[in-house]
């Protein structure tokens, strides 16, 4: 007997609120990231197990955008991590507000 | 809802992998130390490529396992050494009103989605693997049939990746790179 697909979406929805849960309550840039990267994983599940029980080879290829974009997004986003980091010696996004009006 | 459906071995592999994602995403969330953050990430990363074993995912469980557990790992165990942000609670302390809105938040639209994906159909059961053009369609022969398949939608989006990886190779270098005299930058 093999698993419903139910299984899987409600899995890919725990981990997902769990990631929406770390980005709200974390002030560490990094730690939102990670959180961010939870979020993007709970997605590629949902879309690996949504083209497997529908029989279409869809949802593997998204999962495959879904990493590189992921790639690219944490590259960027560390870089820029680093760059405020080496002018503000703070990198707290409660401090981090420079560009409020 | 047949949960008898969890004791057959696939089942057990499913319950295992589940739980362990859980936990580690947990771990994730609420863990002060950004390193233990970061590894309990590790393993979440590996639980969630065995899940994707289960569904039959081979290139992508191990694509999870090299790029996510590998690649974007090191780097983030990387930037955290490199920030000195391995002590505990450098600025990771809650907040208590924030932290709980949050959580309830989140635990709501879990919830929410949860009784959608539960209510909506009741038992969608398992179809025989697809086969592509004579390869099932997780493998590595699979992914590469379809993907580089110019009739499919796939490969023009596959190209612009390329693109968009340089283009973030390029913002990285230059985000990150050494500026020690601004105004050369200038010139």
């Amino acid at each position: 007997m093999s698993i419903p697909l139910n299984y899987y979406i409600v899995l890919s929805m725990i981990l997902f609120s769990l990631g929406i849960a770390g980005v709200t309550t974390r002030r560490n840039p990094i730690l939102i990231f990670m959180s961010i990267e939870l979020m993007l994983n709970a997605v590629n599940l949902s879309l690996i197990a949504f083209g497997r029980y529908l029989g279409d080879a869809g949802g593997q290829m998204l999962t495959i955008f879904v990493m590189a974009v992921a790639a690219a997004e944490v590259s960027v986003g560390l870089g820029i991590l680093i760059a405020i980091f080496r002018t503000k010696d703070n990198v707290d996004v409660d401090v981090l507000n420079g560009l409020k009006g | 809802m047949t949960l008898q459906a969890l004791l057959s071995g696939q089942g057990l592999m499913f319950l295992f992998f589940a739980v362990a994602a859980i936990a580690s995403g947990l771990l994730v969330v609420i863990l002060q130390n950004p390193l233990r953050a970061a590894l309990s990430l590790v393993i979440n990363l590996f639980s969630v490529a065995g899940l994707y074993l289960s569904l039959n995912a081979y290139f992508l469980a191990t694509v999870q396992v090299i790029v996510y557990a590998g690649a974007i790992m090191v780097l983030f165990l990387f930037v955290i050494m490199l920030l000195n942000m391995g002590q505990a609670n450098m600025n990771t302390s809650y907040r208590g009103v924030r932290t709980i809105i949050a959580f309830s938040s989140a635990i709501g639209f879990g919830g929410l989605m949860s009784a959608v994906a539960l209510k909506g159909q009741p038992d969608v059961m398992l179809p025989a693997d697809a086969i592509v053009t004579g390869s099932p369609a997780g493998s590595v022969e699979g992914i590469g049939k379809v993907l580089y398949n110019p009739n499919l939608p796939w490969l023009f989006a596959f190209e612009w990746t390329s693109f968009l990886l340089l283009v973030a190779v390029i913002g990285a270098v230059v985000l990150a790179g050494n500026r020690q005299q601004p105004s050369e930058d200038k010139a």
